[in-house]
C-alpha cells in the first residue's frame, strides 16, 4: 500500500466541518493528516517514498456511498457484472457501494450474500456490501434468513423495486431485522396503483395518453412504513423518494423521532415529467419522473436534511431492452457514472446546496443509512478520497461508460464538473484520462 | 391527375402525421379543404386518380382494426399507389424481433409510407425517429388517432359550414380514448367549445388544461350543443370496473330518442366505432335523421386520401431539395 499526499486541494469533509484549503497525507491505506494550508503558506514537503498528488483547483472529498446499486451478478449478466459496475462506481467516484440483492437467484441467503463479496473482491474495484433480501426470493411473503445474511455481510435489508406490500410481513421485518441493528430499504410504492404505469400521472400522462402512477402511490406506502417504524422501532429507509407529499411525511416522521431516512436520485432532481413528450424509453424510470413542485419539494428535502442521501438508484439495462415500445421497456436509468455532473447542474449551479452539503448527502448520509464508519477523512480513517474537478466542461458519452450498459438520458448533453481520481484505502483506483 | 395540378394553397410542411396537437388551424384547414376537393373530384372517393402512382403505403398494424385498415388500404389504391398490409399482435413481437427491427424490415422493401397502429401510446413517434419514410398514426393506444379526429371535423364541418363557434360534446370514455384526444386538439385549435362528458373514473381530472370543459350530467348540457361524438366503451383498454354496469351507464350517458328530443333539432350524431348499440347510443339514434355515422365512414376515405397526398408532396420536397 503505496503513501500519497494529496496537495493544495479544497478540502471538505461534512463529517469533521472541514472546507478550505489543506493538505492531505494517507499513510498505510489511512488518512494520517488532513493539515490546513493557510493563504500563501509553501506547500509540505511529501515524506520519502510518497507519490504526490497535485490537487491545485480541485475539490478532494469523502470518497462517495451509494446505499443500493444493481450490479446484476448472477443472473443478468447481459446489463452488468460486479466487475463492470464497480468500475463505472469509481468513475462516479464512488469507493463503497450496497449492492442491491435483485439479482436471479436473489440474495436471500448467507452463500448468495458472500458469492457478491466474493466477486466484488475479485474485481478489486471498489468497496462492496451486500444488501439482503427481506423476504424470501423477495416475494413480500415469508421473511428471508435475515440472521444469516447479516453473517454473510449483509448491511441492510430490501426486496428492491418489489415493495412489501403486505403489511403484516413489513410489520414482522422491522422487528426483526431491529435484532441486528439493521434498516430495511424499502421502495414505498402501492402496486395496484402503480401496476402498468409508465410516467407521472398528471397533466402530462393527460395529454400523452399515458398510463400515469399517481403521487399517491408512493404517500400511501410512506405513511404506511412510518407508522410501522413507529410501531416497532426498527429503522426504514425510503429510497426514491419522487413526491412533496413523501418528503413532507419523513419531515415530521424525524421530527417526531422515528427511525426513518430517506434517499433521492440525480434524475428525479433535473428532469421532470415533461420529457415524455419525446416518448424515449431512456427517460422512463420507476419512480417516475414527476412534475416540477414535486422535483422543488425534494431539493428542499435535500436542502434542509430530510432527504440524507442521494442515490443513482443504478439501473443498468443492455441496449436492446430499451429499444422497444415505451409500454415494454422495462424502468431505470444507468446512472452512477453520470451521478455527480447531474447533481451539480441540478442543485449547485442553482445555488440550492452548498459543496459540503452536496458532498454529506453523498458520504455521511449514506453511511449513516447502513450504519457504515466510511465517509470521512478523519485521522485514522480508512483512506477513501474523490477528487472533483468543479469547473472541467465536458459531454457525456455513453460509449465511454464502464458500465457495460448505456441506458442514460444524459447522452451528448453538456456538464460542468467531474470526477477525476477515485482512491480507495489509498490506492488510486480511477484516473480519468484526458 | 398530376400531384403538383392538385389546388393544396395553405401550409403543410409536415413529413409525418402523428397527431393533431401540434397542427396549426392553417394546417388542419389544407387537409379539409384537399379532401373537399377530392370529394368534388372523385364523386365522393369513388373514382380512381393517379397522383401516387408508384408509391408504396405499408399497413403495419399491430392491433386489430378492420375498418380503419380498409379505409386506408382504399385510399392509398384510389391515389394509384400499392399498398402492402402486415399485422403482427404485439405479443409474438416481443418474443423476437423487436418494433423497431420490423419497421426496418418492411421500410427495405422499399416502402414510402408506414401507416401505423400500435396499442402502445408514442410507437409511430419512435418508427419515425427510425425511419426514412413517412409515419401516419393510425392510433397509438390512448393517446392519438388524427386521422379519425380529422375525419370527424370534416363531418361537422361539411354539415354545417363551420367549426369556430360551434359546442361539441365528447362523450363517454375520455380517459382511454385516442379520438377523445385528437377531436379535442383539432377542435379547439379551429375554435370549437368543447365539453367532454362521462363517468368521473373516465375523465382525466386534469384534462380541462387542453381546453375543454367538463361535464358530469349529459341531460344539463345537451341543449346547448351542437354535435355530440359518442365515444366508444373501450372495455378491452379498461383495467378493472370504471363504472358499476353497462345498463347504469347507457342509463347517465346512452344516446336514446329521449335525449334526441330534448336537444337542438339539429343536433350531429357522430361515433366512431364500431358502435356498441344499446350501450352509447339505440339503434333508432343510430339510424336516425341526426345520425352522421355512415357519412363519417365514407369522409373517412376521403381525408385518408388527402393525408397520404400531403405528406408524399412533402416528402418530395425534401427529396427535391436534397438532390
Amino acid at each position: 500500500m503505496s503513501n500519497l499526499l494529496i496537495l493544495g486541494g479544497r478540502v471538505i469533509d461534512p463529517a469533521n466541518n472541514l472546507d478550505g484549503i489543506a493538505d492531505v497525507l494517507i499513510q498505510a491505506g489511512r488518512i494520517a493528516a488532513v493539515t490546513l494550508r493557510p493563504t500563501g503558506a509553501a506547500a509540505p514537503v511529501a515524506p520519502a517514498g510518497t507519490e504526490v498528488i497535485d490537487a491545485t483547483g480541485l475539490i478532494v472529498s469523502p470518497g462517495f456511498i451509494d446505499t443500493h446499486v444493481s450490479l446484476r451478478e448472477p443472473g443478468f449478466e447481459e446489463d452488468e457484472c460486479t466487475a463492470s459496475g464497480t468500475a463505472a462506481a469509481l468513475a462516479g467516484g464512488f469507493t463503497t457501494i450496497a449492492a442491491q440483492s435483485d439479482t436471479s437467484p436473489v440474495v436471500d441467503n448467507r452463500s448468495a450474500a458472500e458469492f457478491i463479496r466474493l466477486q466484488a473482491e475479485r474485481a478489486g474495484n471498489c468497496r462492496v456490501y451486500p444488501l439482503g433480501a427481506v423476504t424470501k426470493e423477495s416475494h413480500g411473503e415469508e421473511l428471508a434468513e435475515i440472521g444469516q445474511l447479516v453473517e454473510g455481510g449483509a448491511v441492510g435489508f430490501s426486496d428492491a423495486k418489489r415493495p412489501v406490500a403486505n403489511s403484516e410481513v413489513m410489520r414482522r421485518a422491522l422487528e426483526y431485522t431491529r435484532m441486528f441493528n439493521r434498516p430495511i430499504l424499502h421502495f414505498a410504492m402501492v402496486p395496484e396503483l402503480s401496476e402498468g404505469g409508465v410516467m407521472h400521472e398528471g397533466f402530462q400522462a393527460t395529454r400523452l395518453g399515458l398510463r400515469g402512477i399517481p403521487a399517491a402511490a408512493q404517500d400511501i406506502m410512506t405513511g404506511r412504513d412510518i407508522a410501522l417504524a413507529e410501531l416497532t422501532g426498527g429503522r426504514v429507509h425510503l429510497m426514491c423518494v419522487t413526491t412533496a407529499d413523501s418528503v413532507e411525511r419523513v419531515r415530521r416522521a424525524q421530527a417526531a423521532g422515528i427511525s426513518v431516512t430517506a434517499d433521492v436520485t440525480p434524475h428525479h432532481l433535473l428532469l421532470t415529467d415533461e420529457v415524455m413528450d419525446s416518448f424515449d424509453t431512456m427517460y422512463k424510470c420507476h419512480p417516475p419522473l414527476r412534475s416540477a413542485e414535486h422535483v422543488a419539494a425534494l431539493i428542499a428535502g435535500l436542502k434542509d436534511g430530510t432527504l440524507s442521501a442521494i442515490s443513482a438508484d443504478h439501473q443498468p439495462l443492455a441496449f436492446e431492452k430499451k429499444q422497444v415500445e415505451l409500454d415494454n421497456a422495462p424502468p431505470g436509468i444507468c446512472g452512477i457514472e453520470t451521478l455527480l455532473p447531474v447533481c451539480i447542474k441540478a442543485l449547485i449551479e442553482p445555488g440550492h446546496l452548498t459543496w459540503s452539503d452536496l458532498i454529506s448527502r453523498l458520504t455521511t448520509g449514506p453511511a449513516a443509512v447502513l450504519g457504515l464508519k466510511h465517509g470521512t477523512l478523519g485521522p485514522g480513517e480508512l483512506a477513501d478520497v474523490t477528487l472533483i474537478d468543479p469547473t472541467q466542461q465536458w459531454t457525456v458519452r455513453a460509449s465511454d461508460f464502464r458500465s457495460k450498459s448505456r441506458n442514460t438520458p444524459f447522452d451528448g448533453i453538456q456538464f460542468t464538473g467531474r470526477v477525476v481520481a477515485t482512491i480507495v484505502e489509498g490506492e488510486v483506483r480511477y484516473r480519468l484520462s484526458r | 391527375m398530376l400531384l403538383s395540378e392538385l389546388p393544396i394553397s395553405g401550409a403543410w410542411g409536415e413529413r409525418h402525421l402523428l397527431g393533431l396537437e401540434r397542427l396549426s388551424a392553417e394546417q388542419l384547414t389544407t387537409v379539409l379543404d384537399l379532401a373537399e376537393h377530392y370529394d368534388r373530384v372523385t364523386q365522393g372517393g369513388t373514382q380512381r386518380l393517379d397522383v401516387l402512382k408508384g408509391l408504396v403505403v405499408a399497413n403495419l398494424f399491430f392491433e386489430n382494426s378492420t375498418r380503419t385498415r380498409t379505409s386506408f388500404s382504399l385510399a392509398a389504391r384510389r391515389l394509384g399507389a400499392d399498398t402492402v398490409d402486415f399485422s403482427a399482435s404485439s405479443s409474438s413481437l416481443s418474443k423476437g424481433e423487436t418494433f423497431i427491427d420490423t419497421a426496418l424490415t418492411i421500410e427495405a422493401m422499399g416502402v414510402d409510407m408506414v401507416v401505423c397502429r400500435h396499442r402502445t401510446p408514442g410507437a409511430p413517434h419512435l418508427l419515425a425517429r427510425h425511419l426514412k419514410a413517412s409515419v401516419l398514426n393510425a392510433g397509438d393506444g390512448t393517446h392519438e388517432h388524427p386521422t379519425q379526429g380529422l375525419l370527424d371535423i370534416y363531418t361537422i364541418r361539411k354539415q354545417c359550414g363551420r367549426i369556430s363557434g360551434l359546442t361539441v360534446a365528447l362523450v363517454g370514455d375520455i380517459r382511454h380514448s385516442r379520438v377523445a384526444r385528437s377531436n379535442i386538439h383539432g377542435l379547439v385549435t379551429l375554435g370549437a367549445r368543447v365539453i367532454v362528458c362521462g363517468p368521473a373514473t373516465l375523465i382525466p381530472s386534469d384534462i380541462t388544461r387542453l381546453g375543454v370543459e367538463v361535464a358530469y350530467n349529459l341531460d344539463e348540457i345537451l341543449p346547448e350543443v351542437d354535435c355530440v361524438n359518442l365515444l366508444r366503451v373501450q372495455f378491452e383498454r379498461q383495467r378493472g370496473a370504471f363504472f358499476p354496469s353497462i345498463a347504469e351507464y347507457a342509463h347517465l350517458f346512452g344516446m336514446n330518442g329521449d335525449r334526441i328530443r330534448r336537444a337542438k333539432e339539429s343536433l350531429m350524431v357522430l361515433a366512431p366505432g364500431p358502435i356498441n348499440r344499446g350501450v352509447e347510443l339505440t339503434p333508432d339514434v343510430a339510424d336516425g335523421p341526426n345520425s352522421l355515422i355512415l357519412n363519417q365512414v365514407s369522409n373517412g376515405l376521403l381525408i385518408r386520401m388527402a393525408c397520404l397526398t400531403l405528406l408524399t408532396q412533402e416528402r418530395r420536397r425534401i427529396q427535391g431539395g436534397q438532390s
